[in-house]
């Protein structure tokens, strides 16, 4: 048992810059549990990592792509997704992910994200939806439940968020699931399938942020949050990504909604330059 | 049409569909854009003719996106552009100012127009003169170029491409809706490997590979995705490594470097032309359309016997202030038409430091100066 | 050095960039020459005015725009009242008579080929543009016939070479034949 957990640890190892650890999330945040599934993914799926590149946006989940020891990209603010698209068109044998947030993917990038899916951009995004806006001190976000406390609704949130598996689905992503940090294997799973998959990708990973979220709405401890997270989850593949709106305090629907066949930008496009070289001979 | 799908020959084409055959001669292969007047032209021509060099051509949502795009096909190692006018380029300048940080080469051309806001969509400007060098938050210094025909968008934009690719910087096209919409005779001579200029690579092994540790010229040697190098890059304030690192002297080292590799190359990358400048006592100093305007209102100015003479500016940015700086010791004065209400006038004037007079010769676009006007500002300094 | 200018107004969808374009291509890449074309048009894609300005000259052309113009094509009422009025004796002016009905009291008067009703006859009204050419090469010097010819037949779509020569021809003639009783009445 010893020995298997130290092989899991040097495979994980391997994949980090060990050289900039400590890492700056908090005690508690489930960005480094969900990036720990994204090696493992890596890795259960056996993939060539000199072939993957990670390409991540602003803010704690953005920090991701510099902890792994990948070719990665640490770009501007909502612009993780049109920075990775050139990347896969610039050379479409990389295998490329995007790590962010749901503030940066959503909200500032949410118009990439939309045009992403609807052209199924061959990539994976890993999407951490923690409701607020963490770096910045604990802001609205796209996300955020109606009532939930933030530091920029004091008095409550009375917007109405985001169902984004929904969004991405409607748009035109091939694949979409949702887990919370602690459906660990469910989320390898689903990050390693995501990423052999060709089309558009999208996976949210429902994660605590204790420090800001979590102690404006009563749940200081990351861990006991992650576990309420757990807790109020159904399990529902398939379920219609319309029926997937996440409130203050009920069900959160998990599961693989999305996984459907379409051809990308890139089989599109190969076949347009077919179709140009044969009317040239 | 040579057998690879460049184009080679003469032609009787406009200046926005001679800087798409400049890029695909510059051995460019990505293009990502967003239509805009008056550059859309571009757009259209590369979506033509890319897919007969095996290129991608792709159309954002947005000019944010174009902007991201191209650099992340750089990073793939593409040569990689985007063409837009005012309002896109607005848009541009947030990751403009990632290219710089992360020192990605890529070529953006701007067609402009007059503004402020959406402006005089179809009419000409040098209105964004001054974005182009400050537009983007942080210190930095940029290079852009300025074409004034049909003829020099293409050459200039291979010159961007290769200046892009030596020091590791967008650089600007900055040229005018009158330059990209104007047509003249085009002569896209067959180019060959070695007249183009590639980035260094790295030649040590990924485990010593330092992605911002620079050679020389300043300018560090460039892996790109996918060859297991393994580097890692960002936005962020960084170290050699590529690392962030939050301190005032990693700030200034970096900061250092970006401005210094340009600034301390400028020689080798500013260019100008002159006409009669040896004798003159008053220089016009003028780019793009302006830049033939004037050409003619200093004729004019000749045959009335007074010594005017013209330094056209090629390269913007990085300022030519040595040569004026040159000329002000000399020169009685400096007359600077312009297509908007002065903004390259306020570096002649820098570089002049009392020297010389500095006389703007302002028009707010829309149409182009009339010789005479010019002409009138010419004998007026003179007096 | 001599620096002649062309204007061709109307409005869109008669061609009027396509011709500044095979104008400009035939004195530059055809005639050895320089030639810089320039045009401006209003937002619409069909119907507004629009303009084309050719400036052909033996040296690098500095001032894109044309100032006097040498010959002035007009093709649309409206821009016969922009343009029509006022001019040096030494103007040429050439107008669709379909299109354009002249002031009298303007001098020079201007020479006339109904180019859209011959072009219709013809049986495709899109070579108007074309006939026009043909007119211009024969009753103007600003361009050799043998060039703008050619640049004619090297700008239109492919397949559609030898009906664009006989519309180019058909006002060539006409205009040959123009020009015949107009030098004739100065005898």
């Amino acid at each position: 048992m010893t020995s298997n957990v130290s092989v899991e640890q040097n495979i994980i190892n391997s994949f980090l810059r060990l050289d900039r650890m400590p890492h700056i999330w908090c005690a508690g945040c489930g960005i480094g549990p969900a990036m720990r599934c994204f090696i493992k993914a890596i890795h259960r799926a056996g993939l060539d990592p000199d072939k993957i590149a990670v390409v991540s946006g602003i803010g704690c989940a953005g920090r991701a792509a510099g902890y792994l020891r990948l070719d990665s990209f640490h770009t501007t603010h909502g612009r993780a997704l049109p920075f990775a698209i050139g990347l896969k068109l610039g050379n479409p044998e990389l295998n490329v992910v995007v790590f962010s947030g749901d503030g940066d993917l959503v909200a500032i990038g949410g118009n990439h994200l939309i045009h992403a899916a609807r052209r199924n951009m061959d990539m994976t995004v890993i999407c951490i939806n923690n409701f607020n806006y963490g770096m910045t001190g604990g802001q609205l976000g796209p996300t955020t439940p109606v009532d939930a406390r933030s530091t920029t609704s004091p008095y409550g949130n009375i917007e109405n968020p985001f169902n984004v598996p929904y969004l991405v689905a409607a748009s035109g992503a091939t694949y979409v699931a949702r887990w919370t940090v602690l459906h660990a294997r469910q989320l390898e799973r689903s990050i390693a399938e995501a990423m052999v998959k060709p089309g558009f990708s999208f996976i949210e990973v429902i994660s605590p942020c204790p420090t800001l979220y979590g102690r404006m709405n009563k749940q200081p401890q990351g861990l006991e949050t992650m576990h309420e997270y757990q807790k109020r989850s159904i399990v529902r593949d398939g379920a219609d990504p319309k029926d997937l709106d996440i409130t203050f305090d009920g069900p959160i629907v998990v599961g693989k909604f999305v996984d459907i066949e379409r051809p990308t930008f890139w089989d599109q496009y190969e076949q347009l330059l077919d179709r140009v070289s044969g009317k040239e001979n | 049409m040579s057998e690879d799908g460049v184009l080679c020959g003469t032609f009787f084409m406009n200046g926005d569909v001679a800087c798409a055959e400049g890029a695909i001669s510059a051995g460019c292969r990505f293009f990502a854009g967003y239509p805009i007047t008056p550059a859309t032209e571009v757009a259209e021509r590369m979506s033509e003719r890319l897919p007969h060099v095996g290129g991608i051509y792709i159309q954002m949502e947005d000019e944010i996106a174009s902007m991201s795009a191209i650099l992340g096909a750089s990073w793939a190692g593409m040569k990689a552009m985007t063409a837009t006018s005012g309002p896109g380029f607005s848009l541009m300048m947030e990751n403009l100012g990632l290219g710089v940080m992360l020192e990605t080469p890529c070529v953006v051309v701007n067609i402009q127009r007059a503004g402020p806001s959406t402006g005089l969509p179809t009419l000409p400007a040098h209105a964004d003169m001054m974005q182009a060098r400050w537009g983007s938050h942080g210190s930095y210094e940029i290079i852009a170029l300025v074409p004034s025909s049909p003829q020099e968008i293409f050459d200039l934009t291979i010159t961007a491409f290769n200046l892009s690719e030596i020091y590791r910087v967008p650089v600007l096209v900055m040229a005018d809706e009158v330059v990209g919409h104007m047509s003249e005779k085009v002569v896209i001579p067959s180019i060959s490997p070695d007249e183009l200029s590639n980035r260094r690579r790295p030649t040590v092994a990924p485990e010593q590979y330092l992605p911002y540790k620079a050679d020389g010229d300043l300018v560090p040697p460039m892996a790109i995705a996918g060859e297991g190098y393994r580097f890692h890059v960002t936005g962020l304030t960084h170290d050699e490594k590529g690392y962030p690192v939050m301190t005032a002297e990693a700030q200034d080292k970096l900061v250092r470097r970006l401005v210094d590799k340009i600034r301390l190359n400028r020689r080798d990358i500013i260019r100008y032309d002159e006409v009669d400048v040896e004798d003159a006592e008053v220089v016009v100093c003028a780019y793009g359309i302006t830049a033939r305007i004037a050409r003619l209102a200093v004729q004019q100015a000749r045959d009335s016997g007074i010594r005017a003479g013209l330094l056209r500016l090629i390269t913007v940015w990085p300022f030519a202030e040595e040569r004026i700086m040159e000329l002000a010791q000399r020169v009685k004065a400096f007359v600077v038409p312009e297509l908007n209400y002065g903004q390259i006038v306020l570096e002649v004037e820098r570089c002049a430091a009392g020297r010389a007079t500095t006389l703007l010769v302002p028009h707010m676009g829309g149409s182009v100066h009339l010789p005479e006007t010019i002409l009138k500002a010419i004998k007026e300094v003179v007096q | 050095m001599s620096i002649k200018g062309i204007r061709i107004a109307g409005f869109g969808g008669q061609g009027v960039i396509l011709s500044g374009q095979i104008l400009g291509q035939a004195a530059s890449i055809y005639g050895g020459g320089f030639a810089t074309l320039t045009q401006s048009y209003g937002p619409e894609a069909r119907g507004g005015s629009c303009m084309s300005e050719v400036v052909i000259s033996d040296e690098p052309i500095d001032y894109p725009y044309v100032q006097n113009p040498n010959v002035l094509i007009i093709l649309s009422q409206e821009a016969y009242s922009k343009h029509g009025h006022n001019l040096p004796a030494e103007t040429l002016v050439i107008i669709d008579p379909d299109l354009v009905k002249p002031d009298p009291s303007q001098n020079p008067s201007p020479f006339s080929i109904p180019a859209t009703r011959m072009a219709r006859d013809m049986g495709r009204v899109v070579v108007a543009n074309i006939i026009m050419l043909g007119f211009l090469a024969a009753v103007s010097e600003v361009v050799s016939p043998e060039s703008l010819k050619k640049s004619v037949l090297t700008s239109v779509p492919k397949g559609t070479e030898e009906f664009n020569a006989k519309a180019f021809e058909l006002g060539y003639n006409y205009g040959l034949e123009h020009r015949r009783r107009s030098e004739g009445a100065n005898d």
